[in-house]
């Protein structure tokens, strides 16, 4: 379930924008227009019906983003980010849904801690919002959670994202429980006898600079591990934030055997290597980490072929006094929801690596699908959920420009093409830039 | 020497004024008015930021300090002044002393921190302390701590110039050019020189540092240890056969970090083990072969007692070569060239 602050569904007309919605195949200048917040007509030469018109000439208009992995810090650390301020940030990064993870403080465990949400939620979500609860009780791998309960109380889906579930035999019965519910497993695999004490991928960086390797190993064997529990129990999972090419060829292989599984990529994995740690910046600290050139272009050549069928910015927000400490010292993480979009049409459909309309599939349709929310469409009938984007405007990466209340983004400085003009959430204008 | 923040080769950009001549040739009236900006700070923060010419300038400049060693007066004003801030997170004899007789030598102030018996106990953070420190206006910050990237973040956040003392397991810079100056001295040459790099390279700092600067200079290099303490990809050979150390000139030992090797790690199955399998001894080292070892020496492990007491250990050498080398890089980073004969004449004098 989704949720969003009250809103009126706005009146709104977009003239002459290049309509693009490669899940419905419409590539084509158009008109379209929104009567109370639905989408009433595409077409030609539409009827304003005196509604306020925007000028779409030159940009493209396509069905909003949807982030099926960002962190909302709420509850327990809203000095890093609050509802208010993380779905204000996806907004203004053209996204109409987003979805948060449940290890936070407390974590997500209860159906009350999920209402208390759910009820913030509704008082001051710009866009719709919906929560994922842990699988096991405080993510701690030792019994499962109240799974129907959860589910009862909105949970989109399962996970203990930020830590791997350690046993087998607990994420087999996760498997089994969880299929009574009808919500997706989203697993965090690595094997952390392999990777623990690691800060930068196992690779020549690492053993340049002297950091502690965390091998793209730790994270294929618990990729392969979970693809053979939900082999055998026939049950779908979703793999979250997959960063080694061992990993996408185990993914291949399990799809091609019939495993219902899914998997996602973020933007900095699509975009940087662990060449980039040689700054030194805790701002290119994540995990799983930066790894090798192979490595990125197995998932850019798994995402344009669909093997990877969402993007995920894993927007992870942290204080600055945690991240102005040495590397080590650093927690994992960097935000990501303002620049998605800008950086992935600029470092990859702008040099050719992707097409345009790949990308849009993948930040919407594609995660939409995943965890059964209805897929943002351009089509008349359905609730306006779209983003109106400048392709031509390019735009500076700056802390000020940053509705997130966290800075930890590693594209500070950089100048970056392709700009939200406007979000339009479940019917509502929600960001104009 | 990186000049933190800026991408131009950082020494070519030093204190001295190379380039300033072509760039102000016409001048306007204004310029002689505004008062000079601070010339661009020089650090020594990673061997990968120096060039050879960089290393052959620092070890001729502690060449001519080693020979102020032997008068009388061992002190040089040439620093008088300045001061210097030693910052050790982590526990140092050799390196610390060193410093801080380099900087005595060259009549700096010094001033030592350790982070025991100070702030760092109630949990100031590295940026604080720099900044606390950073307000005494010091010239030279030299740090260690146990991080990788500590200088640069001290760098960041003072104007001094920074020296690495040591960072994690990245760099210890000071070392690997003290080595280079002990070989140079021994062999009277680097290049084509081989030297093997035997024990838990995965944890040096040192090592890092050697490899790069080894490279800098032409000289081959071989590491050799267990599996599990040789890093992957690291850009040089690298065997687990103790054997080939007979075929190097220079037998290079690291310590056994026993701190690292505890029951459980199983980086080896026990010291015992690593001994018997990669401990440096007499009977496989050819005779006249040399050896290194950083220090501190952990007897019976890595090294046999026989050769850590051999006349072909350069150990004492190595030691020695540190405080020419330290004088050296502190007089460089604050002045950035080479130290000559009026340089010191004209010290001697004031």
């Amino acid at each position: 379930m989704l949720w969003m602050k009250e809103h009126a569904g706005d009146d709104l007309v977009v003239r002459g924008a290049r309509v693009l919605d490669p899940a419905e195949g419409i590539d084509a200048i158009l008109d379209v227009r929104i009567d109370a917040g639905v989408i009433a007509a595409v077409g030609e030469n539409v009827d304003s019906n005196g509604h306020r018109v925007v000028d779409g000439t030159g940009l493209v208009l396509a069905p909003a983003f949807v982030d099926p992995h960002v962190h909302l810090r709420t509850p327990g650390r809203e000095d890093e980010e609050t509802i208010a301020s993380g779905t204000a940030a996806a907004a203004a990064g053209g996204y109409c849904a987003i979805l948060a993870m449940p290890n936070t403080d407390p974590i997500v465990d209860t159906a009350a801690t999920l209402g208390s949400l759910a009820e913030t939620a509704r008082r001051e979500a710009e866009v719709q919002v919906g929560f994922l609860a842990a699988i096991t009780r405080g993510q701690d791998g030792d019994e499962l959670t109240e799974m129907g309960e959860l589910a009862d109380a909105g949970a989109v889906a399962f996970s203990d994202d930020g830590v791997p579930v350690v046993s087998a035999g607990m994420m087999r019965r996760a498997l089994q429980y969880a299929s009574t519910t009808g919500r997706p497993l989203a697993l965090h695999c690595e094997e952390r006898t392999l990777s623990h004490g690691g800060h930068v991928h196992e690779g020549r960086v690492a053993a340049e600079l002297g950091f502690s390797g965390y091998p793209s190993v730790a994270e294929s064997v618990m990729v392969e591990r979970d693809l053979s529990l939900a082999a055998y129990e026939e049950q779908p999972l979703h793999l979250l934030h997959l960063s080694a090419a061992e990993s996408v060829a185990a993914l291949r292989r399990a799809r091609e055997t019939g495993v219902r599984a899914s998997a996602e990529v973020t933007p900095h994995h699509l975009c940087l290597t662990d060449e980039a740690v040689r700054s030194l910046d805790s701002n290119v600290k994540m995990n799983p980490p930066l790894r090798a050139e192979r490595d990125r272009l197995a998932l850019l050549e798994a995402l344009r072929d669909g093997t990877i069928e969402a993007i995920a910015t894993d927007h992870a927000p942290h204080a600055r006094h945690e991240k102005e400490v040495p590397f080590e010292a650093a927690p994992f993480g960097v935000t990501g929801l303002e620049t998605s979009f800008s950086v992935l049409y600029t470092r990859l459909v702008a040099t050719g690596e992707l097409p345009l309309e790949t990308l849009l599939e993948r930040m919407s349709t594609g995660p939409a699908r995943i965890y059964g929310i209805t897929p943002p469409r351009v089509v008349a009938g359905e609730r306006a959920n779209l983003v109106l984007l400048d392709l031509e405007r390019s735009r500076d990466v700056t802390e000020e420009s940053f509705r997130s209340r966290s800075p930890n983004s590693w594209l500070l400085g950089e100048t970056l093409t392709g700009a939200v003009a406007m979000t339009v959430a479940d019917g509502a204008v929600v960001h104009e830039g | 020497m990186s000049d933190v923040g800026s991408t131009e080769s950082p020494l070519s950009a030093g204190a001295g004024s190379a380039g300033a001549g072509a760039k102000h040739s016409i001048r306007l009236v204004n310029d002689e008015l505004r008062p000079p900006g601070p010339p661009p700070r020089r650090h020594l923060i990673s061997i990968a930021d120096l060039e050879r010419d960089d290393v052959e300038r620092l070890l001729g400049t502690a060449r001519t300090f080693e020979s102020t060693l032997t008068r009388q007066v061992k002190k040089l004003p040439t620093l008088k002044g300045h001061l210097v801030v030693n910052l050790f997170y982590e526990s140092s004899t050799r390196t610390s002393s060193s410093f801080e007789l380099a900087a005595k030598r060259l009549s700096a102030d010094t001033m030592n921190i350790k982070s025991s018996g100070s702030s760092v106990d109630k949990g100031e953070s590295l940026k604080d302390t720099a900044l606390t420190l950073g307000a005494y206006d010091p010239d030279v910050i030299v740090i260690r701590h146990p991080e990788i990237g500590a200088p640069q973040l001290v760098a960041r956040v003072t104007d001094a110039h920074v020296v690495n003392a040591g960072d994690g397991k990245n760099q210890h810079p000071t070392q690997a050019l003290l080595d280079l100056y002990t070989i140079q001295q021994e062999f009277n040459r680097l290049d084509g020189l081989h030297v093997a790099i035997v024990g838990d390279v995965l944890h040096s700092r040192v090592a890092r540092s050697l490899v790069q600067a080894f490279a800098l200079v032409g000289i081959r290099c071989t590491l050799v240890g267990p599996p599990a303490l040789l890093p992957r990809e690291m850009p040089v050979e690298a065997t687990t056969d103790i054997g080939v150390i007979r075929d190097a000139d220079i037998v290079y030992v690291l310590r056994m970090q026993k701190e690292r090797m505890q029951a459980g790690a199983n980086y080896v199955p026990s010291l015992r083990e690593y001994t018997a399998r990669w401990g440096v001894t007499p009977e496989r080292l050819r005779p006249g072969q040399k050896v290194m070892h950083p220090g501190p020496m952990n007897r019976g492990v890595e090294i046999d007692p026989l050769v850590a007491d051999s006349a072909d250990a350069l150990v004492e050498t190595q030691v020695r070569s540190g405080l020419v080398v330290r004088m050296a890089v502190l007089y460089d980073v604050l002045t950035g060239g080479p130290v000559g004969v009026q340089a010191l004449a004209a010290a001697e004098v004031a």
